[in-house]
């Protein structure tokens, strides 16, 4: 009787405060266990790992149920706390997660500096389109004429391109997927996890709850179906033209470089200055 | 064997959406907190991609292998 994701829980999640705190159908869930699977077929111990999180229903995705060093920090900040840790602690894989209201809403900011200096971590920005946790409040990825609680007439905003951002940022490694996409999705957080530099993955998630009961698709399953038909791949986009392509999801691997990083130039900068 | 934990399920039904063999059905059963349990009806089907293992939000499908094969 061989039980590979018994094994897999019991290596890297408190078991003893299971059930989770999501929604049912919330992708948040899927999310954490793809990350312990990427965990798992890379080898990494649990106490090799940070999670850092901010505040939001996706920071309480490794928090408090990852087996590793958690730390839960302020609305929106979790980047700076984890540039800190990554500064001490370099040796330390850093890993933050955060919604879509925490780091680019309140946090965007901490967000596109960090892609600037490329520092090494490993960000997971689960995008769910609303402020899930507080009731389903516009936040700034929510696409135009949906209406949330805040915009009762549909939202008059523009979404942002998060993933786009980041990559012209300056970032080392950007990718797109959905939790339908969930095979790929471990795939590009092994690729984040390895990858030297600040590797990010926009990972659109379903809630059926608050997002769901704008779009009038309350359940997971079939939010999973809207990502399906509304994904387009990076590799097909060249050949359709802006107007097959507006409102889609384009998903893959939009930046996979290599650069110098932060930590490394930072502490070569402490060495010149000791030795002067 | 595919073994769904009761005690954590929380009848969103991903399962039976996602599985491309179409193994799971939902039941009238209710577990403890009183959510509709999915059922492995047609399991002889299982392909063995281990895709509801891996997208169960609340992870509570295993996917046990009896003989030890992989």
């Amino acid at each position: 009787m061989i039980d590979k994701q018994q094994e897999r829980m019991e290596r890297y999640l408190r078991l003893n405060i299971f059930p989770t705190t999501f929604c049912p159908g919330c992708g948040c869930g899927s999310i954490l266990n793809a990350f312990i699977h990427a965990l798992d077929d890379l080898d990494i111990p649990p106490e090799e790992v940070v999670t850092v999180t901010g505040i939001g229903c996706s920071s309480w995705i490794p928090s408090p149920y990852f087996k590793g060093d958690v730390l839960h920090t302020t609305h929106g900040r979790s980047i700076a706390f984890a540039t800190g840790v990554k500064i001490v602690k370099p040796d330390m894989r850093v890993v933050v997660f955060g919604g879509d209201g925490d780091l680019i809403g309140i946090g965007g900011n901490h967000l596109i500096h960090a892609a600037r200096r490329n520092i090494d971590l490993t960000v997971f920005l689960v995008n769910n389109f609303v402020y899930g946790m507080t009731g389903g409040q516009v936040s700034p990825t929510t696409p135009y004429n949906i209406q949330t609680t805040t915009t009762p007439y549909g939202n008059v905003e523009n979404p942002f391109s998060i993933a786009e951002v980041i990559a012209s940022s300056g970032a080392s490694y950007v990718a797109r997927w959905t939790t339908y996409h969930i095979f790929q999705l471990v795939r590009a957080m092994k690729e984040a996890l390895q990858k030297k530099g600040f590797s990010f993955i926009e990972i659109i998630s379903q809630c059926p709850m608050n997002y769901g009961r704008a779009v009038k698709l309350r359940s997971g399953p079939k939010l999973l179906k809207l990502f399906r038909e509304k994904s387009i791949n990076i590799k097909e986009v060249e050949n359709l033209t802006e107007e097959e392509t507006r409102d889609k999801f384009i998903v893959g691997t939009l930046v996979n470089r290599d650069k110098e990083e932060f930590t490394e130039r930072l502490r070569d900068a402490i060495r010149r200055a000791e030795e002067r | 064997m595919i073994y769904i934990d009761e005690k954590l399920c929380k009848g969103c039904d991903i399962c039976i959406f996602i599985c491309p063999a179409n193994v799971f059905e939902s039941s009238n059963k209710l577990n403890e907190r009183g959510y509709t349990i999915p059922i492995p009806i047609r399991e002889d089907k299982c392909i063995k991609c281990h895709l509801c293992e891996l997208i169960c939000p609340e992870l509570a499908i295993h996917i046990v292998d009896e003989d030890g094969e992989g």
